[in-house]
């Protein structure tokens, strides 16, 4: 048999909306699945926190109530998963990460953050990823709070890449001069992971 | 600002291997829903127990689907891996695989995946799995059972009913317990019911790593009843199977 195509294999029906589709994704509709590695925290509104650090001019703590108190941001659009579903027209309450690193002055040398995560999960973004109104600090989701077990109280969102970049639990940024793996990344996934690139796994 | 202190570093393979073509050597049924597909890779790739291979199949028109399936197979031998599939309803690839793969058929893989959720063979583990989250833990048994460090290794697997019990010939074992949620088999001494801390309790061993794999919902509740029996939320890998086709 020839290479190109497998036997037999035709798929299912081409869906409408697959030019929004990045390369290998399908939608899931509905559906949200969940795919933490670890135990679904349970988070304490009363004391969450959520911290800009490292090469900044000062950095930032706000709680709960201080960063609600921060100009609304919301994201309408799609996520992707590198597991390869999507989710179409989804609705996202926060705030954007341009007004929490204003807060706290990157300096010029930062050009990568490590995000992190309240159960101790990392992920590594470069800082242009995280600015220019391409990410969120996010609470709602389609108008109602964010579900503890995808990423609530609140997680990172950061769309235009690969899901596990979004931090569930997200507990802050670090901003670094250097690129250094998080905990997928150490683990085989790619160091951007954008899904228009399919950058699914480390050397892709 | 961590609540918990982090996970341990993880030394994972750094990169999966480049796609391949796999011929199907050999399938079969483990329970009416569930395929075993045994295939040889084209070239040898090394995989830890409790990783994934990704197959990829390619329309005529350049249309492709891709899903992860967990080997089932112990790892020793690199150029063959079994895949064990559940078929999904409406799934497009796991009903591609079950109603039109035959052996001598190729199929496109790449692999293998995930570095946090393997077992190396040469520590304490706690093993707990629901449904077809049995497959990867099936990897890690093997191994054990292979290396002769049985005693490293127990397993709890939670499944509806005997017909939907995985490798269910090859299972039994002192260091193995399946508890039925909805049906037990005639003489069973435990009575169907959903997982409980009872059918936990005599698997704990202080600083094992607990392995937990299955649906979304049965690696919550799962991984919530070892929390409740004092495990520390650290010593808990989960792996959670999406809907993915």
């Amino acid at each position: 048999m020839g290479r190109g195509s497998t036997r037999g294999f035709f798929g299912r029906r081409r869906q409408p909306e697959s030019g929004r589709l990045p390369p290998g994704q399908y939608d899931a509709g509905r559906e949200w699945p969940v795919l933490s590695a670890e135990v679904t925290p349970g988070l304490d509104t009363a004391t969450w926190t959520f911290t800009v650090d490292g090469l900044v001019d000062r950095p930032v703590t706000w709680t709960w109530d201080e960063i609600h108190a921060l100009p609304p941001s919301a994201y309408n659009g799609d996520i992707h998963c590198v597991t390869t579903w999507s989710k179409l027209d989804m609705r996202f309450d926060g705030v954007s990460v341009d007004t929490l690193l204003a807060a706290a002055g990157p300096r010029p040398e930062a050009a990568f953050v490590m995000a992190r995560s309240h159960t101790g999960y990392t992920t590594n973004l470069p800082l242009a990823d995280v600015t220019g109104g391409k990410a969120w600090v996010v609470w709602d989701v389609d108008g109602g709070p964010l579900p503890a077990e995808h990423g609530g109280p609140a997680r990172l969102l950061v769309p235009h890449l690969y899901f596990w970049k979004s931090a569930k639990w997200v507990s802050g940024i670090e901003l670094r001069d250097h690129d250094s793996p998080g905990f997928w990344e150490r683990n085989g996934y790619h160091d951007r992971g954008d899904p228009w690139l399919e950058q699914r796994y480390q050397g892709d | 600002m961590t609540d918990v202190p982090a996970p341990p570093p993880a030394t994972g393979p750094g990169r999966p291997s480049p796609w391949q073509f796999a011929t199907v050597t050999d399938l079969w049924h483990e329970t009416p829903r569930a395929k075993t597909f045994r295939l040889a890779l084209e070239r040898p790739t090394p995989f830890l127990a409790g990783q994934h291979f990704i197959v990829r199949l390619t329309a005529p028109d350049g249309y492709r689907a891709q899903r992860s399936y967990s080997v089932a197979t112990a790892p020793g031998d690199d150029s063959r891996i079994d895949l064990t599939v559940e078929l999904l309803k409406g799934g497009e690839v796991s009903g591609y695989l079950h109603d039109v793969v035959v052996p001598g058929d190729t199929l496109e893989v790449r692999g293998p995946i995930g570095g946090w959720f393997v077992w190396r063979g040469d520590t304490p583990a706690l093993l707990v799995g629901g449904g077809s989250g049995l497959v990867p833990l099936m990897s890690m048994l093997r191994l054990a059972r292979a290396t002769g460090r049985s005693d490293l290794v127990r397993l709890a697997v939670s499944v509806r009913s005997p017909d939907d019990l995985y490798y269910r010939d090859e299972l039994p074992g002192p260091e193995v317990t399946v508890a039925y949620s909805r049906e037990a088999p005639p003489g069973a001494d435990r009575a169907a019911a959903r997982l409980m801390a009872a059918d936990l309790e005599w698997m704990l061993v202080e600083g094992a790593t607990c392995y937990v794999c299955g649906s979304a919902g049965f690696a919550e509740a799962a991984s919530r009843l070892l929390v409740g029996l004092g495990v520390p939320v650290p010593d808990i890998r989960v792996e959670r199977f999406g809907p993915s086709g």
